[in-house]
């Protein structure tokens, strides 16, 4: 029986031979973040894959990750194509690094989540609260419940986190 | 600006000037083909096999690329009456064309067949949108797919923007500098009378454009065409009896990827792209460097496009992209003109191909602007590039096109002019 759930009036499925992805969405509908540890290299990855980037090795450990990081690059879109986010439009999808494994294995990496910017309830963020947002940004995860398998880890603003005074934004605004 | 000259050129190619492009062939660049890609495929396949002086009967191998979008090898062959000794279809969009080329040249190497023609068809605009609106768009998420599609992130210009925004973070890149390829690339386009827009683009037409998906304008983006596109490659000495003067192969780089194509942001920088790993592999299998190039045929899907690929493929240092394209140097009469034909960004979208078609003509000194032919039709080119005039690099020799398909995945092919 296949995963399936409505968003925005979108079918999100996952089929019962993908275990990877069915790992990742059943934690997140828990609202508990799990990463892949590999076995043998002990690195994170993200998102869900059948091997290790890093090393090859196919073992692999579901592992609790914090849901903390910065943005490291973001994009706004004005001119959705998807018709389930026509009415969320400006809408920001962000890549965030997880301060977890943060410059590792090499200065350039970090897990960077995918997300769009949601309010503390998981609701699309509304215009102004999409101004307020660049690289740099501190966010801390947070869920949208889509159906009993599935929910979408999204991100907020971490209003506990000491925020920079001006976060990086496209020059032209 | 300074170019780099610590490119390693100095690996020895034996292929290297052995086979030629020596035809190539195009459909016109519309909205509203109100045909099939079948026919829009025979239509360009025709075209480009009467450009080279062959006929139907010397294709024995077909090679075509596409994303569902386009009609089989199968169907073309049957209905331009080729009888093949080789063919393959395949999946992929942008960075194709130079990449199939380095197969085709393998498959003769290989003694499979003598003559291969590659072609593109293409309803991007009335069937398939390039843009990924319509049918496509509004498709289930399954898999894999919930990690970008279920965010809102889907279409070229989506996935492609944190790599684009980074860039500018990194290194001050301004939305101005970028727009100035836009710009550029309308001057060529009002001087190509096959370009689906002619008009020429101020910097300020750009930014004043309507935000896409911010840092992108309207007029960062590449139109979407309907059209197809083809060229025909065969051994140079074959090449010597045919109609033009032939473009020899000098090196190619197929392909080539960053780490982590199933998500390249997990590997950084995230605002390198493929071309700083396809460098070392395109440069010495042409035995020159970025300073030997007379033109580039960097792929403008959107105006970064050209600029990441010109950087990272060493024209200039890493970072100084926007300078590069807003310096003059790659516009017509510049030092080396960037997208001649006006590329995807006003000529018409193809995945590729029209660039290498432009770049064939170009080293053919023929182009097909607007300027008068003498009494045994051959164009008398005048180099005046101003409007509507002439787009004929002078006295040029070598060309590079850089292929993308996106921030992870380029090809590349320098050729020159034969004898």
């Amino acid at each position: 029986m296949t995963t399936r759930g409505d968003y925005l009036g979108m079918a999100l499925s996952i089929d019962d031979l993908d275990g990877e992805n069915l790992a990742y969405f059943k934690h997140c509908a828990a609202h508990q973040f799990h990463l892949q540890k590999c076995d043998d290299c002990s690195l994170l990855r993200y998102p869900p894959t059948t091997g290790c980037p890093w090393c090859s090795s196919p073992n692999a450990t579901w592992t609790p990750v914090e849901g903390k990081g910065e943005v490291h690059s973001y994009e706004e879109v004005h001119h959705a194509i998807q018709p389930a986010f026509k009415a969320v439009a400006p809408y920001l999808v962000l890549l965030v690094d997880l301060d977890t494994q943060k410059g590792q294995p090499s200065e350039h990496e970090a897990l960077r989540v995918v997300g769009n910017l949601v309010t503390p309830d998981g609701k699309f963020a509304p215009p102004d609260l999409v101004k307020k947002v660049g690289i740099g940004s501190r966010l801390r995860m947070v869920f949208s419940d889509v159906s009993e398998g599935i929910s979408l880890p999204q991100w907020t603003i971490d209003e506990t986190a000491t925020q920079p005074a001006k976060p990086w934004r496209y020059p032209q605004e | 600006m300074p170019l780099p000259a610590d490119t390693d050129v100095t690996t020895a190619k034996y292929l290297r000037d052995k086979y030629a492009i020596v035809g190539v062939g195009e459909t016109t660049f519309t909205r509203g083909s109100d045909k099939t890609t079948r026919a829009l495929g025979s239509w360009a396949m025709r075209n480009a096999i009467a450009d080279a002086g062959m006929k139907a009967s010397d294709i024995d191998g077909m090679l075509s690329y596409s994303g569902n979008d386009s009609t089989a090898s199968t169907f073309i062959a049957g209905d331009i009456g080729a009888r093949l000794n080789f063919y393959m279809d395949c999946n992929g969009g942008g960075s194709s064309t130079e990449a199939l080329i380095g197969i085709a040249i393998g498959v003769m190497e290989a003694g499979l067949c003598k003559t291969v023609a590659i072609f593109r068809a293409m309803n991007g605009f009335s069937q398939v949108r390039i843009g990924g609106t319509g049918a496509r768009s509004a498709a289930p998420v399954n898999g894999d797919m919930l990690h970008s599609r279920a965010y809102g992130w889907q279409s070229a210009g989506q996935m492609f923007a944190p790599t684009f925004m980074r860039h500018m973070y990194t290194y001050g890149t301004k939305p101005e500098q970028v727009a100035m390829v836009k710009v550029v690339h309308s001057e060529h386009a009002s001087n190509n009378p096959k370009a689906y827009y002619k008009k020429r683009y101020t910097v300020d037409d750009v930014l004043n454009s309507r935000i896409i998906c911010k840092p992108l304008h309207l007029l960062d983006c590449c139109v979407e065409t309907d059209n197809a596109t083809a060229i025909i490659i065969t051994k140079a000495d074959r090449a010597r009896d045919l109609r033009h003067t032939p473009a020899l192969i000098r090196g190619i780089v197929g392909r080539c990827s960053k780490p982590r194509m199933d998500m390249h942001y997990q590997t950084g920088p995230i605002d390198r792209v493929g071309g700083y790993y396809a460098k070392n592999i395109l440069w010495p299998n042409a035995g020159v460097g970025p300073e030997d190039i007379d033109a580039t045929g960097a792929y403008d899907a959107f105006t970064f496009t050209s600029m990441l690929q010109l950087e990272d493929y060493g024209f200039c240092k890493k970072g100084e992209g926007g300078e590069y394209v807003s310096s003059g140097i790659t516009r017509l009469g510049g030092r080396r003109p960037n997208n001649t034909s006006g590329g995807h960004l006003c000529e018409g979208y193809t995945h590729g191909m029209n660039m290498v078609i432009e770049n064939v003509r170009q080293l053919r000194h023929d182009v097909d602007d607007s300027c008068p032919c003498d009494a045994h039709g051959k164009r008398q080119h005048t180099y005046d590039y101003r409007e509507g005039g002439c787009r004929q690099v002078k006295n040029i020799e070598v060309t590079a096109n850089l292929g993308w398909a996106n921030p992870m995945t380029t090809s590349a092919m320098v050729m020159r002019r034969g004898a």
